[in-house]
């Protein structure tokens, strides 16, 4: 599919208005079994992440083995959605993670920055995806995006989503290197009508990385795809969300803005290294009354 | 329209404003989440002041930024946490009239709140000469039967939970000094009679090089906030600086959840507890052994 060309028309984003709205979203309170609801929610939308050049086999079978096992003192909770690792560690992530249900995500395209040529992003892909990746979790060239070159990074989208194949696409916009709101929604349109399964907030490499207000901008783009196309495209903030309660605002913002169907990890994920300890962490004082220690969750 | 008022007559008719004192956590002084309050009170039942009533949840925040300032803290050389002391010391000097009229008006003769600041002031010059000096009186090399080095050595528990005693100044810097001297970063209730000593300390401690979460100072009641942070499973040991034993032992009930170590002070008169001992009771030994030769 080739979107050279095409327009992209996207309405301008009020930015006091998408201000207001957060603050007034943040400040539900959600306490109790909604709170615990929540958590285990948030549990099961974790991508746990590792994305460290120092990377090695034993860090990431580790981290498959917190995937497969968040607490062993709570079994029944359920386990996170992927493990997103580097395209070198996805052989080892699969292998891991074999009959589990856990998806394996890689990132590629020269990620972070995306600055290689469009033939060696689309090797990465195709590699990653041979090397057995559920989800490919590309970066958009925001240099070209920036300098108004929107049919090249449409086109750019559309040719890794075809080198994907069966895996899931997500397009990280990294919205802390595209400035305003209004290019973020931009951003998002043009990747949802190039073939993005999920849109994506960052890298986690820059910051400031998962803001309120962008992903709040990112879930009306998404409202708006659905209400013009009927197609479901899926949320992934990431970088920065590190506690159980910036988690369960975004749950709450998500629910007020896209409905109840997107509260599933199909179409909401947490790109997140840290969180799913602070989650286990909430988990456990809610069922016992005791404020716990990070040093009773494993690594 | 108000009332025409004779020049002179308004300071008599006026409703004083009571000052809320605020509590001091991670450097800042936040009001308490819960937004409660209660009177601080004279001897003779005068309102003085609005002091926070903390809540379990001031606690969680408060044994956060304990945590998050203790490695930092440890990581100090002795011979800075000394100087750090000192200069509390030196601050609380400076604010004496401040500290003797608080205390006056809690019921002290105004001989006895200039002693009592003076003791406060001396008892941290006291812990401030040790911070450097304790690993040397206190550890040790241990005689060995095997071809091995074997030396103890004392680290800092963590984060200590105080119970602060009655006593509001003097008894206060006596359990608060020696915990922070060998390295611990501590969470004080201060829940006596007399929080505002306490609470005014805070203000000295923000102007002394104190790095913020190193001493947290929450007013309230202990029967809402001991026994969550008695319990709380970052806390590594709890100084409870009470004569009764029922509470005492209702704390102790609550830290066997992670074995934290309780160290309980009974004193009513804190003119005399001042002792190394105050230092290393807060402290873990650390053995190691390290092969030699062959």
């Amino acid at each position: 599919m080739s979107t050279t060309g095409t327009r992209v028309e996207s309405p301008p984003i009020d930015a006091v208005g998408v201000e207001e709205r957060v603050a007034r979203l943040c400040s539900r309170s959600i306490k109790k079994d909604a709170k615990l609801q929540a958590l285990h929610l948030t549990l099961s939308m974790i991508d746990l992440t590792t994305l460290e050049g120092a990377d090695s086999e034993g860090k990431v079978r580790q981290l498959c083995a917190k995937a497969l096992q968040l607490h062993a003192a709570l079994p029944e909770l359920p386990h996170v959605a992927a493990v997103c690792v580097y395209p070198a560690l996805v052989g080892v992530a699969k292998r891991a993670l074999e009959g589990s249900g856990i998806n394996v995500a890689s990132v590629a395209t020269s990620f972070p920055a995306g600055q290689a040529p469009i033939e060696i992003k689309l090797l990465e892909v195709r590699k990653a995806v041979e090397a057995g990746a559920d989800e490919v979790d590309m970066v958009i060239s925001r240099g070209r995006f920036l300098a108004g070159d929107f049919a090249y990074t449409a086109d750019e989208i559309a040719s890794v989503k075809e080198a994907c194949g069966d895996a899931h696409l997500k397009v990280i916009l990294e919205t802390g290197e595209l400035g305003t709101l209004d290019a973020v929604r931009r951003a998002s349109d043009l990747a949802m009508r190039s073939g993005a399964d999920f849109i994506k907030t960052s890298t986690g490499k820059i910051k400031p990385a998962a803001t309120m207000p962008v992903v709040l901008v990112m879930l009306e783009a998404i409202r708006d795809h659905y209400l013009r196309t009927g197609e479901k495209i899926g949320m992934k903030p990431a970088g920065g969300i590190s506690t159980a309660k910036d988690a369960i605002r975004h749950l709450v913002m998500v629910r007020e803005t896209l409905g109840q169907d997107w509260l599933d990890p199909d179409l909401y994920r947490f790109g997140a290294s840290s969180l799913a300890n602070d989650v286990l962490r909430q988990i456990v004082k809610q069922r016992s009354g005791i404020y716990q220690s990070f040093d009773d969750f494993s690594l | 329209m108000s009332e025409q008022r004779p020049a002179g007559a308004a300071a008599a008719d006026r409703l004083p404003v009571l000052k809320t004192h605020k509590v001091y956590v991670g450097g800042k002084f936040p009001r308490s989440e819960s937004g409660r309050f209660d009177r601080a009170l004279a001897p003779d039942g005068t309102p003085i002041a609005n002091i926070c009533r903390c809540s379990r949840k001031d606690v969680r925040d408060a044994v956060t930024a304990a945590r998050g300032a203790q490695a930092g803290w440890a990581a100090r050389t002795a011979y800075n946490r000394g100087q750090i002391l000192y200069r509390i010391a030196e601050m609380l000097e400076g604010r004496s009239a401040q500290f003797e009229a608080l205390l006056a008006a809690g019921g002290a003769a105004p001989d006895g709140a200039a002693a009592e600041v003076q003791a406060a002031v001396d008892r941290l010059l006291h812990y401030a000469g040790w911070t450097d000096k304790f690993q040397q009186v206190f550890s040790s090399v241990n005689p060995v039967a095997t071809s091995h080095f074997n030396f103890s050595v004392l680290e800092p528990m963590g984060v200590i939970g105080v119970l602060a005693p009655e006593s509001p100044l003097l008894g206060l810097v006596s359990a608060v000094a020696p915990a922070i001297a060998g390295g611990n970063t501590t969470v004080v209730l201060a829940t006596g009679s007399q929080p505002l000593p306490a609470v005014t300390f805070g203000e000295v401690l923000n102007s002394s090089d104190v790095p913020g979460g190193v001493v947290n100072i929450l007013t309230g009641r202990s029967d809402e906030m001991l026994a969550p942070l008695a319990a709380h499973r970052d806390v590594d040991g709890l100084l409870l600086c009470s004569p009764d034993p029922d509470v005492a032992r209702s704390a102790e009930i609550e830290a066997v959840h992670n074995l934290k170590r309780v160290a309980v002070r009974p004193h009513e008169d804190w003119a005399e507890v001042q002792s190394p001992y105050e230092i290393t009771d807060l402290q873990e030994v650390k053995t190691t052994w390290h092969p030699i030769g062959s």
